[in-house]
């Protein structure tokens, strides 16, 4: 039965090979060939989790190593998986939020002419992004972590032929090798102190390390991390990445490759345990993210980078959970699970809307949808629940774990996190009742596309609905099915530990200060959006709206300090380089052609002059000869 | 007769030689410099020879006059061609390889 682990890997990968090289006799059975693997990925990944719950709790890790990949003498990098029961909830997550998306992308992609090279994309992705969860040592989840950036990167510039597009996915591209190179460091350092990077060893060993190396590791994996799941400071490209196929936001960008950051932190518990201050640097960094995400999705316009904005936000919420240690890496990953069903969700409802209006994004053009496309306005709306944390739903459990968890954390540290995701949680309340409001409320303001075509909203095919409807399932029931007697706790826990954190305040009064801010949040936006009708055109708006929409100025700060400090260290670089290695090397060069220069005046091409130079060097020879004798 | 003189008559060849070398333009005067320059050399080791006692001097004197006959036979024949195709035989217009 655990033989079957590679297979878990090797379906979507074949399919990516086929349909990436099988060419255009793939192009009218491509799309359901790619749909089934992810499905037959999904089936294997259940069987095994089958497999896996008819075990007890210690035995449910299971280990296989492949082959040996890079034998040296010192340096054995294995190929070898590990499936516990973290593995397992992501193995879950990816094969079926990734089946449901390919589903769903049939309809959405239906009109696309590079359809087939679509779905051999995301099937690499799903095969790296499963390489990336299993693998048994860094050097493989390294792989793993290119693989899904790469995916990432040719997703994001699907539609190549917009310049928007093609320059989003560079600078994802750039900024995750930033973070990338974090990854690459810690996985060296783990070799020079451990002698080797498989998980368990490592893990073992940990204990017996350096305080400083135990930090440099954890903050090296927190740098790699933010990368990946556009984290503060390298989270700018998360918003750019919306220019891909909503589809591709769907999976990569909202539910499954952006959370990896989460995973790797979670996995590495064993480290961050060791240093609380990469443990500190990690909440700060969660924190951080949570409002700025927020803030951020407070003023765009576009519904995408809006939900791009509260993605952030809420992996700013895993990851702060993370940061928490013991009493938070199972809520952690719990508001991992719930958040890819319910943004997932969100995005394909994104995406379902705009299919209907010429793939408008701009929701100031949208207004009164919900009577044109009631399953979408349903599923949308369930998934809208979900996130602001109405009570009963999925976002509600896990959101309100992490709250919990963060107060728990003690002290005025614990205090001021808490007050954080409160106050996160109230914006999070406000930013996506006023994407419902502009979305599916208040009256038509439709205009023309360029191409002068009036847009006539209709519902998506079944096969786009059907999607929307599985995950919309999930965001309502799974949260509470993870709570009831604490299952996803006991799931988990002898993975990643757990422990009860010590809160200042009772379950009840957090849950009621949830419900209250989230209650102010929705009060706000009706306020703002739902009561007076929305202006077409962006009013000016406050120094901080013009700020959220430029991205909290993200680009602007890149920009001014990373572009233009950079150039100007060129710069500096290639005036140095000029003036003292050219300088250098010139000069030499100049002093041997000078002196060539003269002393070649004495090849004269007269006899005498030879003739005077011989009886010279004569005249030398003997007076020496003479001297010596004398001496 | 002091041999010594026999030095003093030799090195006062040989530098009327040199001189003639360092000075002198057309090739045939130079040959017969360097010729000049060559016998004096003889003449000094003939008289070395005599200072001794023995007959080294003499018989390297033999040699340096078979290399000299020699080298007069392969000098003469190039100022000859070169006279010819050049109607000149001043050591200075044969410059010809000079960069």
């Amino acid at each position: 039965m655990d033989n079957l682990i590679p297979v878990l890997v090797a379906v979507p990968l074949l399919g990516a090979a086929l349909l990436l090289c099988g060419g255009r006799r793939l192009d009218r059975v491509g799309h359901w060939l790619g749909t089934l693997l992810a499905f037959a990925s999904f089936g294997v990944g259940l069987a095994l989790f089958f497999s896996m719950l008819g075990r007890s709790a210690a035995d449910r890790p299971v280990h296989l190593n492949l082959y040996t990949w890079i034998p040296v003498n010192g340096f054995q990098a294995e190929v070898g998986f590990q499936l516990d029961q973290l593995s397992m909830t992501f193995v879950l997550l990816i094969t079926g939020v990734g089946s449901l998306i390919h589903l769903y992308s049939i309809g959405y992609m239906a009109h696309d002419e590079k359809r087939r090279k679509f779905f051999g994309f995301l099937n690499l992705f799903l095969a790296a992004m499963l390489l990336l969860v299993l693998a048994d040592n860094y050097l493989l989840l390294y792989v793993g972590w290119e693989g899904v950036g790469l995916a990432s990167y040719l997703l994001i510039g699907f539609w190549q032929h917009k310049p928007s597009a093609a320059t989003a996915a560079k600078k994802a591209f750039l900024v995750n090798r930033v973070g990338d190179v974090g990854l690459s460091i810690a996985v060296m350092l783990m070799f020079t102190t451990f002698g080797t990077f498989a998980f368990t060893p490592v893990f073992a060993d940990a204990p017996k390390a350096t305080q400083a190396t135990l930090t440099g590791i954890g903050l090296m994996l927190l740098l790699a991390a933010c990368g990946k799941s556009a984290q503060v400071p390298l989270q700018s490209w998360l918003g750019d990445a919306m220019e891909g196929p909503t589809p591709v936001s769907a999976l990569i960008h909202a539910a499954t490759m952006v959370t990896a950051g989460v995973y790797l932190i979670t996995r590495s518990s064993a480290i961050f345990n060791l240093a609380p201050t990469a443990q500190l640097a990690t909440v700060v960094v969660g924190a951080v993210t949570l409002l700025f995400g927020a803030i951020v999705g407070c003023a765009k316009d576009d519904i995408k980078k809006a939900l791009a904005g509260s993605t952030m936000s809420q992996i700013g919420y895993m990851v702060l959970a993370a940061g928490l240690g013991p009493i938070g890496y199972v809520f952690a990953i719990m508001h991992l699970v719930t958040h890819g069903f319910f943004k997932a969700g969100l995005f394909l409802g994104a995406g379902s809307v705009m299919h209907g209006m010429n793939d408008e994004v701009d929701m100031r053009k949208y207004g009164g949808l919900r009577k044109y496309m009631p399953l979408t306005f349903v599923t949308f709306g369930l998934g809208y629940l979900a996130i602001i944390g109405f009570p009963g739903l999925s976002g509600f459990f896990s959101k309100d774990k992490i709250i919990e968890a963060a107060f728990g954390h003690g002290g005025t540290e614990g205090w001021i996190l808490g007050t954080c995701t409160l106050v996160g949680a109230a914006v999070t309340a406000f930013y996506m009742t006023r994407v419902m409001l502009m979305t599916f409320f208040g009256e038509k303001r439709w205009v023309p596309d360029a191409d002068g075509h009036e847009p006539h909203p209709h519902e998506s095919p079944a096969v786009m609905g059907a999607p929307m409807v599985i995950l919309a399932f999930g965001s309502v029931f799974l949260g509470g099915l993870f709570s009831i007697n604490s299952s996803f706790v006991h799931w988990l826990s002898p993975v990643t530990g757990y422990q009860e954190g010590h809160s200042p305040l009772s379950t009840t009064t957090v849950t009621a200060c949830t419900t209250v801010v989230l209650l102010l949040g929705v009060g706000v936006a009706w306020m703002m959006y739902g009561r007076k009708p929305v202006p077409a055109v962006p009013p000016l708006g406050s120094l901080l709206t013009r700020a959220a929409r430029r991205d909290l100025l993200q680009d602007d700060f890149n920009h001014v300090v990373l572009v233009s400090g950079g150039s100007h260290l060129t710069r500096f670089l290639v005036y140095l380089e000029g003036k003292g290695l050219d300088g250098l090397v010139n000069g030499i060069a100049a002093l041997i052609g000078g002196t060539s220069g003269r002393v070649r005046k004495v090849q004269n091409g007269y006899v005498r002059s030879y003739a005077l130079s011989m009886f010279g060097g004569a005249l030398v020879l003997a007076a020496t000869t003479l001297l010596m004798r004398a001496v | 007769m002091n041999p010594v003189n026999y030095l003093y008559l030799a090195s006062l060849l040989f530098t009327i030689g040199a001189v003639g070398v360092l000075v002198r333009r057309n090739a045939i005067v130079l040959f017969m410099c360097v010729e000049l320059m060559l016998n004096a050399c003889n003449l000094a080791l003939v008289t070395f020879s005599r200072l001794h006692g023995n007959l080294d001097g003499q018989i390297i004197a033999f040699f340096t006059m078979v290399v000299a006959a020699a080298e007069v036979v392969v000098g003469l024949a190039i100022i000859v061609s070169v006279f010819r195709t050049r109607h000149s035989a001043s050591v200075d217009d044969t410059n010809l390889m000079k960069l």
